[in-house]
């Protein structure tokens, strides 16, 4: 083999403390060295041509850059060599620049360093062996998970650039919590007008496959070659027959059995029942907890009133599997309960504040349904216990958020806003009543946020209270606040009406769960993690797995929709092209020597290490073996050092090569 | 302490080699450079993509080649460019660690720790310790002890048969 030395002086960065000549005059002197020179700038054009003409003059195999930092102009130095007819990873760079002229003052030990160092790549490099990129075929179909406005944003730009969406939402209709809003800060428009025509829009796209009522099961497989499994639960209604009447809901005996959760536990729900009025899609789900059908076997009310003979009592949960290229996760959140919690959570709760005692102290997702205007008081302000009009609201902020004590640390960002919203609501429906807001500090950042937190309280005249509320108790049919206003120094006592708690944005229970399946890493409180909290915020550490909206972190709906965007454009850009490249740094094993051990398995962090058997001529198993699979391999090499027998390389960084290293020291 | 003294007097310099990380320690490293900090020349650095593939026979081999101080430095916990990597490599160095410990290897000669890319100084004072550390020591004999005990113990015969095993072995894994 016949390497190639080139010494950079990077004008004088290197040279002034490096001598380069002499440098480039004792390397020549290594075996296997054929041709060594130093030159000002080896990254400018005549520095890569010198390049190019060294190695057709002196048929060098492979070449040695003595520059900076691989990090800045490796890929330079290895297009020189691709130009001049080199393998790119048959490149190694010395860095004499930030490991050795940068760093020390004598130039005596700074030169025999940097000689070691090129020595050391030069080793290296005489055993580096010819890679190529490797590419990997794409399934140009996207997963999304969760169908709230996230996922609703993600699926609709995705199918708009023209590829297939498969949406799975676990709740029988999409909407996800906006479509449980009432009207949305900051500008008061009604949430469900400017929601439900996207998930008509969902619906109706002949690009998206809609699967409600459906969990993600497992998915295997990596970036561009997804293979995801997902339950579709029973409904107990044909689907394709359904023609979404309703009158099967009407004729439903059980009326007061179960709570409806799109209405926050403030309405009852038949047995067979559809979520909201526009719900998408319009096909009722029926409950088997509550239906009188499963209990004994009678009833069947829906089956007389249903003219089309849709209801399938023997209905079964369904599988099916989609080959899909990238995943969006938009699983979104749940509130903090803010009751007294069970023995074991890790989050404290609130019995002080009496949810769940008294009816009249709601969270905040049930005071947008009393608002909504298709809520269970059709928009009128009342309160849960006895439906009269309340007078006097406290709206506390801060119950979870911010509160290491109870087990969360994290501002939940969107309760200042809607707190102000939800006051503001009252206030303009209830002219003769108070609101008053005890707060920690006002979070309104964000565009015309801080504008309408003034609003609220210098035109909708809201009593904001700076300090916490210690406890809520009953007297006379009032519920006293007790609180303290730490601007005045003076404890306050407020006999409201009723009691509005903005508790915490928690992620839902399975958020660890699903994170599992789908193999991407979550933080303690459950929220799944970005890849880079910077650069990049909806990729997650999984390559094809993309996050959007509030399964990462506390979110609104502005930034909910613009990173579901992103995501959806992170999917599309790797729709761009047929097959993925990527760098060929990935393990390989040898079959021969692999004793089937497996630790390879255990301690990869990305689940790239499969089992492949092996067969003799008769087809039959004699020995297991690991397959690492390059489509998923990222490289660390973690494996290689793992294994036992030694039968894992890492290509670009095997044994052989770093042992030559370490020799040459 | 008179050890130091007497090593410094003969112009003895330690050898030192570092595994870095690609992501974290390597762009430290960078870093370091760029921010033009100065520390001593006696550590010679070789880029692993985590420092979860730092096998110790790496660091070994480093002993056998005459590496008087070996460092091994990664992401910081939960900061791996590949989630994990640094835990194998923190678990694999403490039960390696108290090996080379219980071998006689004084305990100064490995050292471990978690460089970030944004840590240039912590680099450059990292280096600037276990160069000090490895000077107060002195060299590291514990290799070449070995191979004189090798020489001057072993039968004529059996050396060179032995000696014929070990090239072919060198030969093989370079």
């Amino acid at each position: 083999m016949k390497i190639g030395v080139f010494i950079c002086h990077c004008g004088e960065n290197i040279s002034r403390t490096v001598d380069c000549p002499r440098v480039a005059e004792t390397c020549e002197k290594i075996p296997g060295v054929e041709f060594s020179i130093d030159y000002k700038y080896m990254c400018s054009d005549p520095g890569q041509k010198l390049i190019k003409d060294a190695v057709e003059i002196h048929k060098l195999d492979a070449i040695v850059v003595g520059s900076c930092s691989p990090n800045m102009h490796e890929r330079t130095f290895r297009s020189a060599a691709v130009a001049a007819g080199i393998n790119p990873f048959l490149v190694e760079i010395a860095n004499l620049r930030e490991h050795c002229s940068w760093v020390h003052e004598d130039v005596e030990s700074a030169t025999q360093k940097a000689i070691e160092l090129v020595r050391m790549a030069v080793e290296k490099v005489k055993r580096d062996k010819p890679l190529s990129k490797i590419k990997v075929p794409v399934t140009k179909r996207v997963l999304v998970i969760g169908g709230g406005i996230a996922g609703i944003q993600a699926a609709l730009d995705v199918a708009n650039a023209g590829y297939d969406v498969v949406l799975v939402e676990k709740e029988p209709s999409i909407g996800g919590h906006m479509s449980q809003l009432s009207e949305t800060f900051p500008t008061l428009d009604c949430s469900q007008c400017i929601l439900t025509p996207r998930m008509v829009e969902v619906n109706q796209h002949p690009r998206i496959k809609l699967l409600t009522y459906s969990e993600v099961e497992k998915i295997e497989g990596f970036i561009g070659n997804f293979k995801a499994t997902i339950r579709k639960k029973a409904r107990h209604i044909n689907e394709d027959i359904c023609s979404g009447c309703g009158q099967c809901v009407s004729k439903c005996p059980i009326k007061k059995k179960a709570f409806s959760s799109f209405e926050e536990g403030l309405a009852y729900r038949p047995a067979v029942y559809i979520p909201f009025p526009q719900a998408v899609p319009n096909i009722p789900v029926i409950d088997e907890s509550v239906c009188t059908y499963y209990r004994n076997g009678k009833c069947g009310m829906c089956v007389k009133a249903c003219d089309r003979q849709a209801i399938d009592f023997d209905q079964k949960d369904t599988m099916m599997v989609a080959d899909v290229g990238a995943v969006i996760v938009a699983t979104g959140y749940k509130l903090y309960s803010i009751g007294k919690q069970p023995l074991g959570s890790k989050y404290k709760g609130y019995g002080e504040y009496g949810y769940g005692k008294y009816k009249d102290v709601i969270d905040g997702l049930q005071f947008e349904r009393i608002a909504s205007a298709s809520g269970p008081t059709s928009g009128e302000i009342k309160r849960p216990s006895d439906g009269k009009e309340p007078k006097k609201i406290v709206f506390i902020q801060c119950v979870g958020s911010r509160d290491p004590a109870k087990g969360i640390s994290y501002c939940s960002k969107i309760c200042c806003m809607y707190t102000a919203k939800q006051a503001m609501l009252f206030r303009h429906k209830v002219h003769d009543g108070e609101a008053y807001v005890f707060y920690m500090d006002i979070r309104a950042g964000g565009k015309m946020y801080e504008e309408f937190v003034r609003r609220a309280i210098e035109e909708d005249h809201v009593n904001y209270i700076r300090g916490r509320v210690s406890r809520i108790y009953e007297e006379n049919g009032k519920y006293i606040v007790k609180g303290e206003d730490t601007i005045a120094g003076v404890p306050v006592n407020i006999d409201a009406d009723m009691v509005v708690l903005a508790s915490a944005m928690i992620p839902h229970d399975n958020a660890p769960g699903l994170a599992q399946k789908v193999g991407i890493p979550y933080d303690k409180y459950g929220f799944y993690n970005e890849s880079h909290p910077k650069l990049k915020p909806v990729e997650s550490t999984t390559a094809g797995v993309f996050l959007a909206g509030a399964c990462n972190a506390p979110r609104d709906i502005p930034e909910s929709v613009a990173m579901a965007s992103a995501a959806a454009s992170k999917a599309i850009i790797l729709f761009s092209s047929d097959s993925l490249e990527r760098e060929p740094v990935v393990a390989r094993v040898n079959e021969d020597l692999c004793a089937g051990c497996f630790y390879c398995r255990k301690v990869c962090p990305f689940g790239a290490v499969e089992v492949r058997d092996i067969k003799d001529m008769n087809g039959v198993v004699y020995k297991e073996v690991a397959y690492i699979n390059q489509g998923v391999c990222q490289g660390c090499g973690t494996c290689t050092a793992t294994c036992l027998s030694k039968s894992i390389e890492l290509a670009g960084f095997n044994n052989e090569e770093i042992f030559a290293e370490i020799a040459a020291l | 302490m008179d050890n130091k003294e007497k090593h410094i007097e003969n112009g003895w310099e330690p050898k030192i080699v570092a595994f870095v990380c690609n992501w974290c320690t390597y762009a430290g490293a960078d870093l370091a450079g760029t921010s033009r900090l100065k520390y001593p020349a006696n550590m010679k650095i070789i880029r692993v993509m985590c420092s979860g593939a730092v096998d110790p026979v790496f660091i070994l081999k480093a002993f056998e080649r005459g590496a008087d101080g070996v460092l091994v430095s990664g992401c910081h916990p939960n900061d791996c460019h590949y989630n994990a990597g640094n835990f194998h490599a923190r678990r694999r160095w403490d039960l390696f660690h108290a090996l080379l410990d219980f071998a006689g290897i004084e305990k100064e000669r490995l050292q471990f720790s978690w460089i970030s890319a944004s840590e240039g100084k912590k680099f450059a004072d990292v280096v600037t310790k276990i160069t000090n550390d490895i000077k107060m020591i002195g060299p590291f004999k514990g290799y070449q002890e070995m191979n004189r005990q090798f020489t001057t113990e072993f039968p004529e015969q059996e050396k060179e048969k032995l000696v014929q095993q070990c090239t072919e072995a060198e030969a093989v894994n370079g």
